[in-house]
């Protein structure tokens, strides 16, 4: 059977009694003293060895445990007078106002409260949060003005930051409070919001003060053999000093002044022990003016204990730099610098097989490349190799002994950028050792870890067990990521001039010689003889760029897609297209089309890759991947490929046509306005006037916007390179060349043109309520002639709204992802197929009802039946 | 005022309760305890038109956009 977790029947929260403290405490603390001047630690001081040990070696004189194992123990300090404890002065402030001076029960009648207290014990039984009417009862309590048991007056309590409470004129003294909160009868405190049952109220005010074992503050010995307390000890020693003061001037009967006044400063020393943040109290400080981080600042914000120790931590073995592209590298490798290399580790345990190898290695030492940090032999002692007699210690190393060497070539890492919002953004590379001091990484995979190179940094970590390596090996390794779980689509591939160079090299007019083929190829690695030549031309014989690409498809493809740069002509000419953008493949034979985005660029319905992912193996695809974007490189640079800004320049023809297309518009724009204030404006369904107004507008602007592009468009043809670009899908898109070329077009805010600024108008150039296109933000200049002042102004109001938008979003995502990945991080995938929970509870039945990974799925089907026809035939259905 | 039957209302799909054995075989194809299969309430409109008692298993037969027809298990506790 399944084993049954234990169940948590209930938790308690409540307050520690002065009792319970000195109950827990293994010694009282009188002395503010640490140590005596041998160094040992003072009996009944700060660092008392009954309060546990941090010293290796010693033993705990209270649970006889060594460092390590003793949990530490508390000691108490008794505290002359009563203090408030800061953390609770609200609750305190409550208590007080809702409750009588004299009688101490809530001021409400007796009828009302048992009201309430009934209503507390059926919200208990049910399980509510019975402590939320307290709010309530404090509200109406508060503002009663004759105590409705004792009849007695109330007056004013008034809270002065941070711990003091008036009364009137009068200050109540901790003592005052706590005698006052004594009072409270059980039934009230329950109405008050606290059980009685875990917390008194007076146990707010505190009598007895915990003092926290030598493990949580310990102090460190510094190189120069000075001790330095941690900040806790340097504030206890205050509460201690100031506590000893108070209590003998109290007993040598000093003026009431001067004890008030001491008492106030131990009052302060707590406090600022507690939290060293409180709004109106100079935080305490280090002698040497730093400001000291008490126990409020040990948990809180990033650095604290839960988001800084708990949620994340700093790991050893890891390394981060800046990272740079290398394309010569495989995706699956990573270029890591020497440097990097000769500080991370990998512990190797010596055996009959590699003594040899790891002797030169550890006679080589930290210094020198392939060699080593440290020895450890059998009996577990480490030898540094910087000091150690390395030529000695390479003699008698034999087996059993473990030698951590430097990272080397082939070496497994995960490497990883954040945010990590996928799991693609951790993978595990081959290690490539390499001169300089960045990660160089391969293009293809900075899309998983959306990378760029305008001074990213990304880190990497190295698996030190063979377990670890095994398992980063054969699950995480970059080929075995080609394809995303999101869409089952390659993340890895193609990018940018990869995609460029494959277009002009399978081009139809793309004729190679007998040296540029052979350089092509030895550009994808590949050493195999050349095909025999397609065309032989006046005693020449030529390759066209589509034989060579097809050197890299595995035998027995058959594809058959229409490429990105098809215009879905009404009637499909297929392998006649005029731009051949019908793409068939037939046993691994490129016969037909192009290849752009379609073919294998990452995160685009890329069928060549997709296929090869899916029919070949995560090897084949790989391998395909490194070939392929090498052989693109090598083309695009053999053809020479470059865009500069006259690829914008259009003929004055165009830009004349274009400013009449605009000057239409406009007029159009002010007829509409017209019919409008002559109320001739016919209203669209469900819209006032004013909406239709608004539509009609923009709908004519954005008309004339891609009336402008197109001519821009016909006048930038297919041998410009910004376009080629563009209609590949390699970078860039027709838009952004028409609002370079041609017009910028309207600028909006939150969907609507620009209306926002002055009264009734943008701005003051312009006349109260004008409506025009200019007025409300159109931009008829294109980027390269430049934007006029105002043009400008509007363009800056509308791209604001993008980086606000960018801005909301990644906070507001940032937050989902965090509740989602703490909601579903248990949940795995059994091998039964079901998602269950980390108590074996079942979540589905069958993963996504349908049980297929999605990774593995063809376009999110377990079986794509038209794909498989045309896998055989090399026929699309259609 | 006449009572609406749930059942017949388009959201809800289709509830059955498990005969014991079958339940039995249910617990043993998936190798879990009552508690671990999803719930469902005593007091759950459909569970109690079907007349599902406490500890029985109810069999809910739903369509699914991934795989056309899903078959889901819930354990009837208190509530
Ligand atoms: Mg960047
Ligand atoms: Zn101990
Ligand atoms: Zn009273
Ligand atoms: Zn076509």
């Amino acid at each position: 059977m399944m084993r049954v977790p234990k169940l948590i029947e209930r938790m308690d929260f409540g307050l520690l009694s002065p009792d319970e403290i000195r109950k827990m405490s293994v010694t009282r603390i009188v002395t503010a003293d640490t140590y005596d001047e041998d160094g040992y630690p003072i009996e009944r001081g700060l660092m008392d060895p009954r309060l546990g040990v941090v010293d290796p070696g010693l033993r705990c004189r209270t649970c006889g445990a060594r460092a390590g194992e003793c949990p530490g123990h508390f000691g108490h300090v008794e505290l002359a007078r009563p203090v408030i404890h800061v953390g609770y002065i609200e609750v305190i402030y409550d208590c007080l106002r809702a409750t009588c001076r004299k009688c101490g029960r809530i001021s409400l009648p007796d009828s009302k409260l048992e009201e309430y207290l009934n209503q507390v014990a059926e919200m208990r039984k049910d399980g509510r949060k019975w402590w939320v009417v307290a709010d309530e009862i404090v509200r109406s309590a508060s503002s009663v003005e004759k105590c409705p048991h004792c009849g007695e007056k109330q007056q004013q309590l008034k809270f002065e930051k941070p711990t003091a409470f008036m009364e009137g004129k009068n200050r109540l003294t901790p003592s005052d409070v706590r005698e006052r909160l004594e009072r409270i009868t059980d039934d009230d405190a329950m109405l008050l919001g606290i059980n009685p049952e875990v917390a008194r109220p007076e146990w707010m005010v505190l009598t007895a003060l915990p003092v926290p074992p030598v493990t949580v503050r310990p102090s460190i010995t510094l190189e120069s053999g000075v001790r330095s307390e941690d900040d806790l000890t340097h504030k206890l020693v205050d509460i201690i000093r100031i506590n000893q003061r108070l209590s003998e001037n109290i007993e040598a009967g000093a003026p009431h002044l001067i004890v008030e006044d001491l008492w106030e400063l131990l009052q302060y020393h707590v406090t600022t022990y507690f939290t060293n943040e409180v709004s109106g109290v100079p935080p305490a400080r280090h002698r040497s003016g730093r400001i000291l981080r008490t126990l409020a600042q040990r948990l809180k914000g990033k650095e604290g204990r839960f988001r800084g120790n708990l949620s994340g931590k700093r790991v050893d073995f890891s390394a981060r730099t800046v990272i740079s592209p290398d394309p010569c590298i495989s995706i699956n490798e990573i270029g890591v610098p020497e440097y990097v290399a000769k500080t991370l580790t990998i512990p190797v345990r010596v055996t009959a097989h590699n003594v040899e190898e790891l002797r030169n290695f550890v006679r080589r030492g930290p210094d020198t490349h392939p060699g080593a940090n440290t020895v450890i032999s059998p009996d577990g002692k480490r030898y540094d190799l910087r000091y150690a007699d390395r030529e000695e210690l390479a003699k008698t190393l034999e087996q059993g002994f473990i030698v951590e060497r430097h990272l080397m070539d082939d070496d497994i890492v995960l490497f990883n950028r954040q945010p990590s919002l996928h799991r693609m953004s951790i993978m595990a590379h081959e290690v490539r050792v390499m001169p300089g001091r960045t990660f160089r990484l391969n293009l293809c995979v900075c899309p998983p870890y959306n990378a760029d190179f305008d001074g990213d940094e990304m880190n990497l970590h190295a698996p030190q067990s063979e377990e670890a390596q095994a398992e980063a090996w054969i699950l995480m390794r970059v080929q075995e990521q080609i394809l995303s779980p999101r869409f089952g689509g390659p993340i890895i591939g193609g990018i940018q001039d990869h995609i460029t160079g494959a277009y002009l090299l399978t081009r139809r007019d793309t004729l190679l010689t007998r040296e540029q083929a052979q350089q092509l190829l030895a550009a994808a690695g590949l050493a195999v003889d050349l095909p025999k030549p397609a065309i032989k031309k006046d005693g020449t014989r030529y390759w066209t760029g589509k034989q060579i690409f097809s050197m890299l498809l595995p035998k027995g493809l058959n594809l058959a897609y229409k490429a990105k740069i098809c215009e879905n002509c009404v009637r499909c000419k297929k392998e006649e297209c005029d731009i051949d953008a019908y793409v068939v493949i037939r046993d691994g034979q490129l016969l037909n089309g192009v290849m752009d985005a379609r073919s294998y660029k990452a995160l685009d319905r890329c069928e060549v890759l997709d296929r090869v992912a899916k029919d070949y193996g995560t090897t084949a695809a790989r391998e395909f991947l490194d070939r392929v974007t090498r052989l693109s490189i090598a083309a695009a640079t053999m053809f020479g490929f470059t865009t500069g800004i006259d690829d914008e320049d259009i003929p004055p023809e165009a830009r004349e046509r274009i400013d009449e297309i605009l000057d239409e518009a406009r007029d159009k724009v002010n007829k509409l306005i017209e019919i409008y204030n002559l109320g001739e404006m016919e209203p669209l369904p469900g819209r006032s006037l004013r909406e239709t107004l608004e539509m009609r507008i923009m709908e004519v602007l954005a008309e004339s916007r891609d009336n402008a592009g197109e001519i821009a468009e016909k006048y930038l043809g297919l041998d410009n390179h910004a376009v080629i670009m563009a209609r590949i899908g390699a970078r860039g898109s027709m838009l952004n060349l028409t609002q370079m070329a041609a017009c910028v077009g309207q600028q909006s805010v939150r969907g609507e043109r620009l209306s926002r600024g002055y009264k009734w108008r943008t701005l003051p150039h312009y006349k109260v309520g004008d409506l025009g296109a200019e007025a409300r933000g159109f931009i008829g200049s294109s980027y390269k002639r430049g934007l006029k002042p105002l043009e400008f102004f509007f363009h800056a109001m509308g791209g604001r709204e993008g980086l606000v938008d960018t801005a909301v979003r990644t906070a507001q995502s940032g937050y989902m992802q965090r509740r989602l990945i703490n909601a579903l991080q248990d949940l795995r995938v059994g091998y039964d197929g079901t998602v269950r929970d980390d108590r074996g509870g079942i979540v589905q039945f069958v993963y996504g009802e349908d049980g297929i990974d999605p990774a593995r799925s063809d376009g999110g089907r377990a079986v794509n039946i038209e794909k498989i026809i045309e896998r055989v035939t090399g026929f699309s259905g259609g | 005022m006449v009572e609406f039957d749930v059942r017949r209302h388009v959201l809800v799909p289709k509830h059955e309760v498990m005969p014991p054995e079958k339940a039995r075989e249910i617990l043993e194809k998936f190798r879990v305890s009552p508690h671990q299969l999803p719930l469902v309430k005593a007091s759950d409109p459909v569970a109690k038109a079907i007349g599902a008692k406490l500890g029985d298993i109810v069999k809910i037969t739903r369509d699914s956009l991934t795989a056309g027809k899903a078959i889901i298990y819930r354990y009837v506790t208190e509530g």
